[in-house]
C-alpha cells in the first residue's frame, strides 16, 4: 500500500491555500453540524418534546430548529421554540450547512469542468447561489 | 490538473473501485440530493403560497421521504467516517474495516426508518 500522497503538503497536492482551507472546513463543519443537530435535539427534549412530539418531528426540529417545524406537533405553546436563541442556533446551522453544501457542489463540478475559465465561472455562480440561499434562509428564520 | 478525467461513461462504469468507490458515489448522490432538496425547501418556505404548498406535498410523499432520508443518513454516517479518518490519517489503513462498520450502523437505522415511513404511508 502506497502512502505517498499523504506525505505531501496540501500545496504540493495542487491545492491552493484557499482550497486547502476549504478541505479542512468541510471536515470541521461536518463535526459542527453534528454538534448543532444534537444540541437542538437535546434542547427540544428539555422543552418537553419527549411527550409532545413524535420522533420524525423531533428530527425535523433537529435538522433545522425553526418554529415552523414544530407547528404540526402536539406542543401546546410555540413561544419557547421561537425565541431569538433558537433563531440564532438555526441561523448558525443554516450558515454552516450552506457553506458546506455549496463547496461540495463546487468540488463535484470540478470533476467535470477542467478549464480554468469554467472553474472560475462555477466559483462565481456558487458564491451568488450561496448568498441567495443564505439571504432567503435568514429571512424565513427571522420572520416565521 | 495532471489527471485525465474525461473518460467515457462506459470506462467509468467498468472501474472496479469496490467498497470505497461505492461509498464515494453514494456520498456524492446523497450530497447532491440534499443540496437540491434543501435549496428547493428554502425556496418553498420563502415564496410560500400555492407553490410552497405544492412543493411541500412533494416532500411529504413517502417515496421522496425514503430517498431523502437515505441521502441524509448515508451522507452523515459516511461523512463522519471520512472526517475521523482524515483527521487521524494513521487510521486510513483500516479504511475497509471502517466501511464495514459504517454499513453495520447505516443498514439497521435505515431499515427501521424506511419501515416506519412505509407503515405510516399505508
Amino acid at each position: 500500500m502506497t502512502t505517498k500522497s499523504r506525505n505531501l503538503s496540501l500545496s504540493e497536492r495542487g491545492l491552493s491555500r484557499f482550497e486547502a482551507m476549504m478541505w479542512v472546513f468541510t471536515r470541521l463543519s461536518a463535526l459542527a453540524m453534528y454538534a448543532l443537530v444534537l444540541f437542538a435535539i437535546i434542547g427540544a427534549l428539555v422543552m418537553g418534546a419527549r411527550t409532545e412530539m413524535n420522533f420524525a418531528d423531533l428530527m425535523r426540529w433537529g435538522f433545522m430548529p425553526n418554529n415552523t417545524h414544530v407547528q404540526s406537533t402536539n406542543v401546546p405553546d410555540l413561544a419557547p421554540w421561537a425565541t431569538p436563541f433558537w433563531r440564532l442556533a438555526a441561523s448558525a446551522l443554516l450558515l454552516v450547512a450552506v457553506a458546506h453544501g455549496v463547496h461540495g457542489l463546487v468540488v463535484i463540478a470540478d470533476d467535470y469542468i477542467s478549464s480554468m475559465r469554467g472553474r472560475l465561472t462555477s466559483r462565481w455562480l456558487s458564491i451568488i447561489f450561496m448568498l441567495v440561499m443564505i439571504g432567503m434562509g435568514i429571512y424565513v428564520i427571522w420572520t416565521s | 490538473m495532471g489527471l485525465k478525467r474525461d473518460v467515457s461513461l462506459l470506462t467509468g462504469l467498468r472501474y472496479k473501485g469496490q467498497g470505497p468507490m461505492l461509498t464515494f458515489i453514494l456520498h456524492r448522490i446523497g450530497g447532491l440530493g440534499m443540496a437540491i432538496f434543501v435549496a428547493v425547501h428554502i425556496l418553498a418556505s420563502f415564496v410560500g403560497g400555492d407553490v410552497g404548498a405544492f412543493l411541500n406535498n412533494v416532500y411529504e410523499n413517502w417515496l421522496f421521504q425514503i430517498f431523502i432520508f437515505f441521502c441524509a443518513l448515508f451522507h452523515a454516517i459516511n461523512g463522519l467516517r471520512i472526517t475521523i479518518l482524515d483527521l487521524w490519517p494513521r487510521l486510513i489503513e483500516h479504511q475497509r474495516e471502517a466501511i464495514w462498520l459504517e454499513w453495520a450502523v447505516f443498514l439497521p437505522l435505515f431499515a427501521i426508518a424506511a419501515w416506519v415511513i412505509v407503515r405510516t404511508a399505508m
